[in-house]
């Protein structure tokens, strides 16, 4: 049998696919946090957090009030969102005219409490969400089996990322985001209303980090502490693609999610540092990351 | 010349006063009683809270006093932090006159603990710490060892699927201390029961995907994964195993499963999992009664770590008793010297190197058909006696034991 890198090319096939799996979840984590940083220059540090309570939320629903899978897909983001666009009101309005510092302390402090109180009320072991019944099973693809739902995931995530792509590039509303970023002043001159646009849009980013808790539900164990680990790397997945370059997260999540897949074969004990240790060469080579326009 | 008669004039108030301690019954009128342990990580719902649940009811069943003294119980989080929970256990034992320190998981942690327990002469049982290192190369004269420990694990799970047949294995293994020792171990079980290992693969602590380390423990056609890890990882290998169609194919041990965890699976995933516990509620009248008690209080059902929390204060109270005092020396000699007979364990006892020796389960997870309601998990397998559950004396490397 043919080989790469010394392990059967079947094996190989296999695991850069799981890596495209893992790398949609980055992409969509990553995307959120790039369209809130590119509008409203806040790190938005409560993005794990947000991506815990969008799977909460669905496994809530499905609990408490029977509700399934797909309504939790389009309900659970748009609860999550909604607490975002109080938390932009209430608590980020204030901060923009500050220092980047304050925005992050301040959403790294709100992770922590709301992890908190989720960890109060539901433990830490995690609970069980359930795959839906049209998602169950698996195909064997010759070189592995594919959960059918991993390749939903693979889907779901990829429509999301590049219909938000087409909406802020090529789009008239796009287009009005972009100018806020580039000039809000003069765009409200233009009669636009500015704060109401901010607010949106910060309630959309936390939408899509619910929109991803609500896809990881049925895969990893509902707890109230899943984001918080993950949320670095997705950090560092910004940072390696640009700060505020929508495209830019989207590529190198799906891109450091088959690196970091192809660690866990060739040296596993590594893959938790891999994207790190590309992280700082790709700031010490391009400091504005790989898709970020110079400063 | 000064100096030394100062030098000397201190020492002798202090043997006076240590004299006066070792002497006079229970030190400052209270037996103070700290549970240190995770209260808001990892280890949290399988010992944290619950622990201290289950010490508060030790200390009720004792009736609230010993020889006439008010019993206490302190609890902190350590964090999981070996140097926060040195700290605390300096603390208690200097400021707070806390007499012993309970449950103490993570092995980290434990060891730290033990070191100060040590130079203080105070009292430790650990309950949820897990490494043999606790009775081996780092054992104290102080403490006790009370549920359970990764040899025991190892030997209850390991020999029993390879007996049935299970005998190519490959490892998924959490790469700290934990793990790795947990593994050797297990590993040293299947190759003296006769099986062999294929592989491992060393996973960072904590991983959330287990898809690409199950891909190659699928690729490694072994008929058992033995999982070397804990918590939440272990749940998510579980669950993800089912999820990639390797179970039923393929058979997995988890290896340190708790109650809690096959709780927050669920019955459909964890079904048909063999596993080796100290402590089972549903196993007789006596823990039957006991659980139910705690349920009420705390709302789930004891872990084996809980109860062995109940089970340790109430020999460490009775112990006191019999030595008269609260001195540690001589109420470790007390709770050596007196059988462990309650709803835990029967006929238990403690060796010098700190193990208490007392008899196992092996368990498998019942099917959601098989399941008669909430909490009903397991079917006890088999009953696996403390001499063979632990590890003998005779191999123990701690310089405690007269060999």
């Amino acid at each position: 049998m043919s080989e790469v890198f010394g392990i059967p090319i079947q094996a190989f096939l296999g695991q850069l696919l799981i890596g495209l799996i893992n790398g949609s979840f980055y992409a969509i984590l990553s995307l959120g946090l790039a369209v809130i940083f590119g509008l409203l220059n806040i790190i938005n540090f409560t993005h794990g957090a947000q991506y815990m309570m969008g799977a909460f939320v669905a496994w809530m629903g499905l609990k408490y009030l029977g509700i399934n899978y797909w309504a939790a897909l389009l309900l659970s983001p748009l609860v999550v969102g909604l607490t975002g666009v109080v938390i932009e009101r209430l608590c980020l309005r204030r901060l923009y005219q500050l220092d980047h510092l304050y925005g992050l302390l301040l959403t790294f402090g709100l992770a922590l409490v709301v992890e908190g109180l989720f960890r109060q009320g539901y433990g830490i072991s995690g609970l069980s969400y359930p795959v839906p019944k049209l998602l169950q099973g698996g195909e064997n693809l010759g070189f592995m089996y594919l959960p059918i739902y991993r390749a939903w995931v693979v889907v779901a995530s990829l429509v999301v990322c590049f219909g938000t792509w087409y909406v802020i590039e090529r789009t008239k509303l796009g287009a009005y985001l972009r100018a806020g970023t580039e000039n809000p002043r003069l765009l409200q001159a233009f009669g636009i209303n500015v704060p109401v646009m901010v607010t949106l849009t910060y309630g959309f980013g936390v939408a899509l980090a619910a929109f991803a808790g609500v896809l990881a539900a049925p895969i990893y164990q509902v707890n109230p502490v899943m984001g918080s680990n993950l949320v670095i790397v997705v950090f560092a997945v910004v940072v390696i693609g640009g700060m505020g370059s929508i495209f830019g997260s989207i590529v190198t999540g799906l891109g450091l999610g088959v690196v970091e897949g192809l660690t866990k074969v060739f040296y596993p004990e590594a893959s938790a540092v891999v994207v790190f240790v590309i992280m700082a060469l790709v700031l010490l080579v391009r400091p504005a990351g790989l898709f970020g326009r110079e400063a | 010349m000064k100096r030394l008669v100062r030098v000397l004039g201190v020492l002798g108030t202090v043997l006076l006063a240590a004299a006066a301690w070792a002497g006079s019954g229970i030190s400052d009128g209270v037996i103070r009683i700290g549970v240190l342990n995770d209260m808001s990580g990892t280890y949290s719902d399988l010992a944290g809270p619950g622990s201290v649940v289950a010490a508060k009811m030790a200390v009720e069943d004792f009736g609230g006093k010993v020889l006439g003294k008010p019993i206490e119980i302190l609890s902190a989080d350590h964090l999981n932090k070996p140097d926060v929970a040195a700290n605390k256990a300096r603390e208690w034992y200097d400021k707070d006159k806390v007499d012993a320190i309970v449950d103490l998981p993570t092995s980290s942690c434990a060891l730290a603990v033990l070191e100060v327990a040590k130079q203080k002469n105070k009292i430790t049982i650990v309950s949820t710490g897990a490494s043999t290192r606790i009775t081996n190369k780092n054992c104290s004269p102080t403490n006790v060892h009370w549920t359970y420990d990764t040899y025991a694990l190892a030997v209850g799970t390991a020999k029993a699927i390879v007996a049935e047949g299970g005998d190519t294995w490959f490892f998924l293994t959490a790469d700290y201390a934990f793990g790795h020792s947990l593994e050797k171990d297990t590993a040293e079980v299947v190759k003296a029961s006769g099986g062999k290992v294929v592989g491992a693969v060393r996973h960072p602590f904590p991983s959330a995907d287990f898809s690409s380390f199950l891909m190659q423990a699928q690729a490694s056609k072994a008929k058992i994964i033995g999982l070397a890890n804990a918590g939440a990882d272990t749940t998510n290998a579980i669950k993800q195993a089912r999820e990639f169609g390797i179970t039923p194919n393929q058979t997995l041990a988890g290896l340190l499963v708790f109650l809690t965890d096959v709780h927050s699976l669920g019955l459909e995933t964890a079904q048909g999992m063999q596993l080796t516990t100290g402590f089972y509620w549903d196993y007789n009248d006596e823990t039957r009664a006991w659980s139910k008690r705690f349920n009420e209080r705390h709302g789930r059902m004891p872990t084996m770590v809980q109860a062995g929390v109940y089970s340790s204060l109430m020999h460490y109270f009775k112990a006191v008793e019999k030595a008269g005092t609260d001195e540690a020396t001589a109420v470790m000699k007390a709770m050596k010297a007196i059988p462990v007979n309650d709803m835990f364990a029967k006929n238990g006892w403690i060796r010098d190197d700190g193990r208490m020796v007392h008899d196992m389960y092996l368990v498998q997870v019942k099917s959601p058909s098989e399941s008669k309601g909430e909490w009903d998990y397991y079917k006890v397998l088999r009953v696996i006696p403390g001499d063979e559950a632990f590890m003998p004396l005779e191999k123990s490397t701690c310089p405690l034991v007269k060999k």
